[in-house]
């Protein structure tokens, strides 16, 4: 075992009994806390409560366990982004985070190191302040297994952030349970680029760590996270990238219903595009337009005053949760527009939804003219 | 067969063998109220596990699977063992959880590759206890 200095718990996340039971089996047994430890996202908007159309017993389970969580010193940040918190993780660090997408940007973004961990070893590893000296923790497990290079596609797809999820949706599919290398990305590659190649292949695979060289922080070169060449080798090509984004989306023929922005919550940067992108722009009326965010980021939004134009615009903010982990959307008969790959990924089991994917900006659009809008310059050269 | 296997979940099971031809995130891909899978682009979409051995090579997805295979354990509608090629926590924890909570048994074991790959659809499997040998009882299906 080894010490660690902060824990990331998904288990207040109410998934059924089995979890609430061994929550308060802790809780009642007076557990604690011993080292930092922020909270998952809930089944709940707790800050909108109206907004969850889930029965009334998940909703008094959801909050049992919540509850529960909090009462062992669990801090109430309920986002699956904690790396957009004011204090997350530093370069080297010990920790045990669950959530997928969290835990691949914790290692591969922020250079911090926890394995793989889901429900109840989460919050044993935060009352314990320990977890298991192995696998990403230590340098070994940390080294790439598979190469990915980027060789015929355009540079203007690469600069854009819809590329993103579908390279990180495509490697998932790739890697297994693997640790790939990215060659080929722009050193200027952003945070959420990076976090929405995390989140998709967190979702289509078991990724936990990825490189990118001359990006993330532990790949300087590629020397730096292979063995002496001792790697696979799989070069992307445009026609994989086609193939990976047609893959995100189920059917287009069907109404839009939704749109659905925030899949890991939208940043603070996130929100500063959308906000230029919804300048003048009002939601049709047949189309519900949600933004999932953590309650630390709507809180600088609100500061920042951009709360009216959201409003004007006619979207809704979702804060605690996710519009593909709980009911919210109100009409899941035909499709719901995204800009993530997870979203993609999940909604059709979760929700019985179709699902198509575009940019934030084809999004916004869509929501606009309330049926699915195309750039058809975005993927020229694919 | 089976002087190699790790056991992260001890206990015994017995059952006809389901293969799973792509890993699957038991949160978002497993109904725990029926035990099929719903994950609308797993290949196995509508196959229920209930009470089969579960061959998955390895996790994926969601570190909520844990929550939704115990779950799964509490109302019987699990799959009676599962057998990995890699050690996976959240699945071990999940069975470990609800076994200790419910006192029920799932067993999970973890093969070798060359092991893993003589276990196809439709065998008869037998986990025992000590020392969690595997066992093949009649090999119906044999390819």
């Amino acid at each position: 075992l080894l010490d660690i200095v902060g824990a990331h718990v998904d288990s207040c996340i109410f998934n059924g009994i089995a979890g609430l039971d061994f929550a308060e089996r802790l809780r009642d047994g007076g557990a604690t806390v011993c080292v930092p430890t922020t909270l998952n996202v809930s089944t709940l908007d707790l800050l909108h409560p109206e907004l969850y159309r889930g029965d009334d017993e998940s909703r008094t389970f959801s909050k049992r366990l919540v509850d529960a969580y909090i009462d062992m010193g669990g801090m109430p940040t309920f986002t699956c982004a904690p790396y957009q918190l004011s204090q997350r993780p530093a370069f080297g660090d010990q920790i045990a985070w669950a959530e997928s997408n969290a835990i691949v940007f914790a290692n591969s973004v922020l250079g911090a190191r926890t394995n793989r961990y889901g429900d109840f070893i989460d919050i044993s590893c935060a009352i314990t302040g320990r977890a298991p000296a192995a696998g990403l923790h230590l340098d070994e497990g940390r080294r790439g297994t598979v190469l990915f290079r980027l060789v015929d596609l355009p540079d203007s797809l690469v600069a854009h952030d819809v590329f993103y999820p579908v390279l990180g949706h495509l490697i998932g599919l790739a890697s297994g349970n693997g640790v790939p290398v990215i060659e080929g990305l722009p050193a200027d590659t952003t945070e959420d680029q990076l976090k929405a190649i995390g989140a998709a292949a967190a979702s289509s695979g078991s990724v936990a760590l990825f490189h990118a060289v001359g990006v993330t922080p532990e790949a300087t070169s590629l020397d730096a996270v292979s063995r002496d060449g001792d790697i696979d080798v799989v070069d992307i090509t445009h026609r994989d990238i086609a193939a990976a984004r047609d893959q995100l989306t189920t059917r287009t023929d069907l109404p839009l219903r939704a749109v659905a922005l925030g899949t890991p919550h939208l940043s603070i940067e996130g929100f500063a595009q959308l906000i230029q992108l919804l300048d003048g722009v009002v939601t049709h009326d047949d189309v519900e337009f949600y933004v999932s965010t953590g309650r630390d980021t709507l809180a600088d939004v609100e500061r920042r005053g951009w709360l009216d134009a959201l409003e004007r615009a006619g979207v809704t903010l979702v804060t605690d949760t996710c519009t593909y982990v709980t009911p919210i959307i109100r009409r899941v008969d035909g499709v719901v527009m995204t800009d993530s790959g997870k979203w993609a990924w999940y909604a059709p089991g979760n929700l019985g939804v179709d699902v198509a994917f575009g940019s934030m900006a084809e999004c916004v659009r869509s929501a606009t003219a309330g049926r699915i809008v195309r750039d058809p310059e975005l993927w020229h050269g694919v | 067969m089976g002087s190699d296997t790790n056991v992260l979940v001890a206990g015994e099971a017995t059952g006809t063998l389901i293969r799973l031809e792509e890993p699957l995130s038991f949160w978002g891909g497993l109904d725990p109220s029926t035990g099929s899978i719903i994950d609308q682009r797993h290949p196995q979409l509508g196959v229920n596990l209930s009470g089969h051995i579960l061959a998955m090579a390895y996790g994926r997805g969601s570190s909520s699977s844990t929550g939704v295979l115990a779950e799964a354990i509490r109302l019987g509608t699990a799959p009676a063992a599962i057998i990995l090629q890699e050690p996976d926590m959240i699945v071990m924890l999940g069975a470990l959880v609800a076994n200790e909570l419910y006192g029920t048994t799932c067993p999970v074991v973890v093969v070798d590759r060359a092991t893993f790959e003589t276990f196809v659809n439709g065998l008869t499997v037998e986990i025992l206890e000590g020392g969690a040998i595997i066992r093949v009882i009649p090999p119906f299906l044999c390819n």
